[in-house]
């Protein structure tokens, strides 16, 4: 039989995410690009700008979702590239809780930021 | 019949010269995976200077926005972004079984189409920036 040669583990549902995230960030991140450097330029950033953005309960959604799927996928994209690499083992699980730490961290300081523009959830 | 056979280590970057479309196409979608991951962190921690306060938010985007080398850097995040988004369509598709005997066309094409991208979006990202 053919050796099987993949990251994942059988019957997990890691890939299946992976993909279904890359299905909405190749959207997302191709609309936060062209809204963000194409219709209004990084330039003319302001902290006002970004709030009326963020003060529309969509955008703001949108924004969250976009964190919570594109940490999940870069994450889980570098913890399979280091599988891929040879990792296995106390080191495969130390890796993995740093990188659970680090996601949290991230999406904690992503929510608090966009808070912070919109004033609260803007509901 | 299936049989076992030893490929040798497919992550060893030591055999580049033997790569074909496929493999160049996972190395590079691996490396601009790898530079965006790391763009999403620094990306967070430069917009978290919105915590501190409104003017420390806007001083701080419109001092980096003002160097040349932030300018060409988002260039070439763009051309990452952009190869990662056409390049992880072809994935998906070949997923799905569409296009497999193709993917070698497929991956010059996610190449040509950033590199094409890449080049007409040099006028906006540098716009303002000598002035």
């Amino acid at each position: 039989m053919a050796e099987r040669y993949s990251s994942f583990e059988v019957g997990g549902r890691r890939w299946l995410w992976q993909r279904i995230t890359a299905a909405f960030l190749v959207v997302v991140l191709a609309f936060h690009f062209f809204l963000l450097h194409f219709v209004n330029h990084a330039d003319e950033v302001t902290f006002a700008m970004s709030q009326a953005r963020m003060e529309t309960l969509t955008y703001f959604s949108l924004m969250i979702l976009f964190l919570l799927t594109a940490t999940f996928h870069g994450v889980n994209g570098v913890y399979n590239a280091l599988i891929n690499q040879g990792l296995t083992g106390t080191r495969k699980t130390a890796v993995k809780l740093v990188l659970v730490v680090a996601s949290a961290v991230v999406i904690v300081q992503g929510v608090r930021t966009a808070l912070a523009w919109a004033g609260g959830v803007p509901l | 019949m299936s049989q076992s056979y030893n490929r040798g280590l497919i992550e060893d970057f030591g055999r580049w010269r033997e790569f074909s479309a496929g493999m160049w196409a996972w190395v590079f979608h691996k490396f601009t995976g790898w530079v965006l991951v790391g763009y999403l962190f620094t990306h967070i921690a430069v917009l978290s200077t919105a915590l501190q306060s409104p003017d420390a938010y806007t001083t701080t985007i419109q001092s980096l926005e003002s160097l040349l080398v932030v300018r060409i850097l988002e260039v070439g995040l763009l051309s990452v972004a952009v190869f990662h988004i056409l390049n992880g369509l072809r994935l998906l598709f070949v997923d799905l079984g569409i296009g497999l005997e193709a993917q070698d066309k497929s991956f010059y094409a996610s190449l040509l189409l950033t590199g094409a991208i890449a080049v007409a979006s040099v006028p906006t990202f540098l716009a303002g920036v000598f002035g």
